[in-house]
């Protein structure tokens, strides 16, 4: 006659695998070191777009327009994008980690997590990069000073 | 010079020890009781003095009241770490809260420590925290041959981790932690507080080892810096701050 097996009752409270590695800890360090940056950025944008000059009033398609047509502002614009977006994507990460307890759960909120981060970083970048602050055939009231003398 | 008793009044009797009414609301659970696998509250009144701790209440219960009741105590005086419990919602030792500091007005409630599963009453499975504590090699290890005297160590380089010396593995820090209660998989406050312990030691050799054990998605890395294992440490020990110390060390090694 053999022992029968019983499976210990604490078997799923034990750790499942180890998972070493550098990934967190990158993770961990990017989050300070953008954080940081994300500051200066987004303070510098409330101010240029809010409170500079004729402040919020001035905000329209060709105020955009007008900083776009300089490649400082877009590269400027394009690092807030990236950096504000990998920080809040991880940011969530952490969260689904901490509080979602199955791994289905996990599984599901993290694919949904990602492809929004993927469609709004793609659809971003693609307009800084392929903006034009002239569109042809556009009401000229509404477009920014410089484009009449095109 | 001829000693003489010391006049200090009338002789003090127990009788004189301030008494006092004190509910004590205990969460039960006897898988093999009446009521199964359902946990539940049981009330004691108790007449208590002054003096006396949540142990001593649980000690009336179990001895006066109900020989059921089923929690874990060795030394009474807060070094052997094994009646870690959740009183009044905050992870305590039984024998080192003071009845007189609860409010005693209200009954005063006591839990299990969260996150472990219970076995009985107030008795937890302490497996899966030791686990996590033997990952981290909790053990001197050199190489070379044995010095004939003791390893020399300066005062300062014991300094560095004198805090971390002081646990006494009662898992009332691991148990506070929100993030080991969500899945149980991450180390544990205390396995990096022991882990510290030797990381910092000027006499080990496997600190490089255990930094990486602990460089892992479930290691030091999961900490968000709650402070709920600071708070609940009946050592004082500063432990968030040892964690970030092991943090920086990784850190540091890494860049
Ligand atoms: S660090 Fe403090 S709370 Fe945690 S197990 Fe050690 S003594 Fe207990
Ligand atoms: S009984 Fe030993 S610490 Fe409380």
């Amino acid at each position: 006659m053999s022992t029968p097996v019983i499976t210990a009752p604490r078997s799923p409270y034990a750790r499942r695998k180890t998972t070493r590695g550098n990934f967190e800890l990158y993770g961990w360090v990017f989050m300070r070191i953008s954080g940081v940056v994300l500051v200066a950025l987004i303070f510098t944008h409330l101010f240029v777009n809010l409170l500079a000059g004729e402040g919020i009033n001035a905000i329209d398609f060709a105020f955009v327009a007008g900083k776009w047509a300089s490649l400082p502002w877009r590269i400027v614009d394009l690092i807030m994008l990236w950096l504000a977006m990998m920080h809040g994507t991880n940011g969530v990460r952490t969260i689904i980690n901490d509080y979602a307890e199955k791994d289905r759960t996990r599984g599901i909120l993290k694919v949904l997590l990602y492809s929004a981060f993927v469609i709004v970083v793609v659809t971003g970048t693609l307009v800084i990069f392929t903006f034009d602050p002239c569109p042809a055939g556009a009401d000229p009231a509404l477009l920014a000073d410089f484009c009449k003398q095109l | 010079m001829t000693a003489t008793i010391e006049q200090t009044g009338p002789a003090t009797s127990v009788g004189e020890v301030p008494t006092f009414e004190v509910t004590l609301r205990v969460r039960r659970f006897l898988p093999e009781g009446p009521r199964g696998d359902e946990s539940y509250w049981d009330d004691h009144v108790l007449t208590m003095h002054g003096t006396d701790r949540v142990l001593d209440a649980l000690h009336k219960i179990k001895w006066e009241q109900d020989g059921s009741l089923t929690f874990r105590r060795s030394c009474a005086h807060g070094i052997c770490g094994s009646d870690a419990m959740r009183i009044n919602g905050r992870n305590r030792l039984a024998c080192k809260t003071l009845l007189k500091d609860l409010d005693i007005r209200k009954p005063i409630t006591v839990e299990p420590i969260k996150g472990l599963p219970v076995i009985k009453d107030l008795v937890v499975d302490m497996e899966p925290f030791f686990a996590s504590y033997r990952e981290i090699m909790p053990f001197l290890v050199t190489s070379g041959n044995q010095p004939s005297a003791e390893r020399i160590q300066s005062p300062e380089q014991r300094a560095v981790y004198d805090d971390t010396t002081k646990c006494i593995l009662c898992a009332a820090c691991t148990s506070s932690c929100p993030v080991f209660w969500t899945d149980g998989q991450y180390f544990g406050p205390a396995a990096i507080v022991n882990a510290h312990r030797f990381i910092f030691d000027s006499r080990d050799e496997a600190a490089t080892q255990r930094l990486e054990i602990l460089n892992d998605k479930e290691g030091v890395w999961r900490c968000r810096t709650t402070f709920n294992c600071t708070e609940a440490c009946p050592r004082g020990i500063e432990i968030t701050k040892a964690i970030a110390e092991v943090k920086r060390a990784m850190i540091t090694r890494a860049f």
